[in-house]
């Protein structure tokens, strides 16, 4: 038996795999920590507080959505209960001058988290698909009109707010500074991405893999998929409480937009983005959109219009996300056909950003009419200026448009073709992922 | 006396006004190879899905072993040491062959649903893996998804998944169906082996196969069992020529 298993089993890494796979761990604990010393500026270090938060809720999420095949609107529940009771648990915590310091704090949010989705999560598991969704959606609007109508617990519109600083101090950390809010989360992140690895490595996280392919099946290998989801919605709970709970310390403050809609619509953004497929998905998509976020609002008001419109392409041309768009290079880079591909890419990419400018121009045009129409039609969005009444910008945006995405499609297409025949020469060398 | 492996009582089932099944009553031996046969739209697959727990009897009682099961979940069957196979290929899609398997094996070596575990540490499920997955001939295809392997080995995983739990009692609904001559007698040799020492219960529309594997026969007509035999009874039985056998072989 032994002797048919080591012939026909996966090997057991190497050594070498496995000093790769910690060193991958290391080096990101590295990073974490010498972060703030390359960027160490206010503003920076509030940057990667949020994109350590958005990681733990949206690795949360793709528990739900990537591993076990449940699609939630209201994920944002979870996260949001957690921030609230973190809140109160600080409020408590120094008033009654407990001998419990910040950084196990986030604690609180989780067992919060997994509270309420193990009360909740009972009978909205118990269905996959559209039940699902919609359930999650009911549970979601009840308990954020629950947030506004229980002003004693959630403080109604202004919420609840605490003072972080005022807790039991170890190694005379007060907390105050953000550099001490990064590390406190940036620890918390890596606790968190490692043990929601580890859990796709057990029993439980393979058989969600499975009621994610086909729950009829899983019932005949002895599983209630009912169960499965169940157990995976409270882990989902769980660290989503947490990245509550850390978003709550670093601002101070939590109130019902911590458990709105359009939290629970972001997660769902940042970790599709990113790509469900695989596990690194949704950090890259936590990253990419937090930063993104961030810096399109500094440069158009309607930064929400075009983070709509790259959703909407993500999900028409790349369901994989970005991630799976990367991975879909590995066979070329590692049979070497990369090479046959990266002109028509550098090709299509300048009739396409025509495209975009031109898109840009008649949007911004366009919104400058409707949304503000008696202003000074001289406007600025990202970083040009121009005039949204004079012909000549319609004339240059109708041109960018629509010459653009001709002149594109045509590089598209031989983009495909390109692509096609490199995957082929990929597939022949023997390279299939 | 053993209890039958298997003993449907008087179960009826029907949809609405419609009777799928009408006093069932069948009864499989303990280590014994039965096949159950019957025109389209007889109740075959019905009557599996009735002893499996996928659908549940109107009226009449379902026994494993003695126990009664009628009415239970599949999974609480399939923990009973039942097990089925479905007649359209119904695997893992997006996982590998290797995954595929593993699921099958997880709650038998009772690891149910830890997460304190890691999966690939668990010698015995490695080693009951790596026993079904060399029997069903898939080694070369160990890391394929599931999605991606040709029908008759889709066909073969179906088998593996259905026998890697160790159940002794296998329910196989259409192994052979869509196969060619020649992967019918590989499937077919395949199941000879892989149900040794149990007691198998399979559907088949390939008179070669099902002649040459039970033994015994159940022919099912519009939902009601009107003869059961060695194959060689149920060959010269007049209502089995009259009903199916003779429009067929003719």
């Amino acid at each position: 038996m032994t002797e048919l298993t080591s012939s026909v089993a996966p090997p057991h890494p190497a050594l070498s795999e496995k000093l790769k796979f910690y060193g991958i761990w290391i080096a990101a604990a590295l990073l974490l920590l010498v972060l703030p010393t390359i960027f160490s500026s206010g503003g920076a270090l509030t940057t990667f507080s949020l994109i350590g938060i958005s990681i733990i809720f949206s690795l949360s999420y793709n528990i739900l959505l990537g591993q076990t095949g449940l699609l939630s609107f209201g994920h944002a529940v979870y996260y949001g209960l957690g921030g609230f009771l973190v809140i109160h648990a600080i409020n408590i915590i120094s008033a009654e001058k407990l001998p419990i310091p910040l950084p196990v704090v986030p604690l609180v949010g989780g067992l919060t988290g997994l509270f309420f989705a193990a009360l909740l999560g009972w009978v909205s598991t118990q269905r996959s698909g559209t039940a699902f969704a919609m359930i999650s959606l009911g549970v979601a609007e009840l308990i954020a009109s629950s947030a506004l109508i229980l002003r004693t617990f959630f403080g109604g519109e202004a919420g609840i707010s605490a003072n972080r600083t005022k807790l039991f101090r170890v190694f005379d950390w007060s907390f105050g500074p953000q550099i001490q809010i990064y590390y406190l989360v940036a620890a918390w992140t890596l606790l968190a991405v490692i043990a929601m690895y580890a859990l796709t490595r057990t029993p439980l996280g393979r058989m969600c893999n499975a009621v994610r392919d086909n729950p009829e099946r899983v019932q005949f290998v002895g599983y209630d998929p009912h169960v499965i989801r169940y157990l995976a919605f409270c882990f989902a709970g769980f660290f989503a409480g947490i990245a509550g709970a850390l978003a709550a310390i670093n601002f101070e403050i939590a109130n019902s937009a911590y458990l709105g809609a359009v939290q629970s619509g972001t997660v769902l953004f940042s970790t599709y983005i990113g790509g469900v497929g695989y596990f690194i998905g949704p950090i890259v998509g936590a990253i990419f959109v937090t930063v993104l976020s961030l810096s399109l609002s500094d440069l158009t008001p309607v930064w929400q219009l075009y983070f709509g419109l790259f959703f909407i392409a993500v999900v028409t041309f790349a369901p994989g996300g970005i991630t799976g768009l990367l991975m879909m290079h590995r066979p070329l880079l590692k049979s070497g056909t990369l090479g046959k591909v990266l002109p028509a890419y550098l090709i299509a990419f300048i009739p396409t950003l025509a495209l975009v400018a031109g898109l840009v121009l008649a949007i911004e045009t366009i919104v400058h009419h409707t949304v503000n129409p008696g202003d000074d039609p001289n406007i600025k969005a990202f970083g040009m200026s121009f005039n949204a009444s004079s012909p000549i910008t319609w004339i240059i945006a109708l041109f960018l448009t629509v010459g653009g995405f001709f002149v594109a499609r045509e590089t598209w297409r031989r983009l495909a073709r390109a692509w096609d025949d490199a995957l082929t020469a990929a597939h022949e060398r023997g390279y299939h992922a | 006396m053993t209890a039958p492996a298997i003993e449907i009582r008087d179960v009826q089932k029907s949809f609405g006004n419609i009777s799928i099944i009408r006093d069932l009553n069948l009864s499989v031996a303990q280590g014994e190879r039965h096949a159950l046969i019957g025109p389209n739209g007889a109740g075959k697959s019905t009557t599996f899905n009735l002893i499996s727990g996928y659908i549940k009897p109107t009226s009449g009682k379902v026994t494993l072993r003695g126990e009664e099961i009628s009415g239970l979940p599949p999974y609480q069957i399939n923990r009973r040491g039942l097990s089925r196979s479905f007649q359209v290929t119904n695997v893992f899609a997006n996982m590998s062959v290797w995954e595929n398997l593993r699921c099958a094996v997880l709650w038998t070596d009772g690891h149910h649903y830890s997460f304190w575990k890691n999966i690939d540490n668990l010698k015995k499920v490695r080693d009951r893996t790596a026993q079904v997955l060399s029997d069903i001939g898939l080694t070369t295809r160990r890391d394929v998804p599931a999605g991606l392997l040709t029908y008759a080995e889709q066909r073969a995983l179906e088998i593996g998944i259905t026998i890697a739990g160790g159940a002794d009692v296998i329910l196989l609904d259409e192994p052979t169906a869509g196969m060619s001559h020649a992967e019918t007698e590989r499937a077919v040799s395949l199941i000879r082996r892989l149900t040794e020492g149990r007691t198998l219960v399979i559907v088949e529309h390939d008179m070669s196969v099902v002649f040459g594997l039970a033994d015994r026969i159940s022919v099912l007509v519009y939902g009601h069992i009107i003869a059961t035999g060695t194959p060689d009874q149920i060959r010269s039985d007049p209502k089995v020529k009259e009903a199916y056998l003779g429009e067929e072989a003719a």
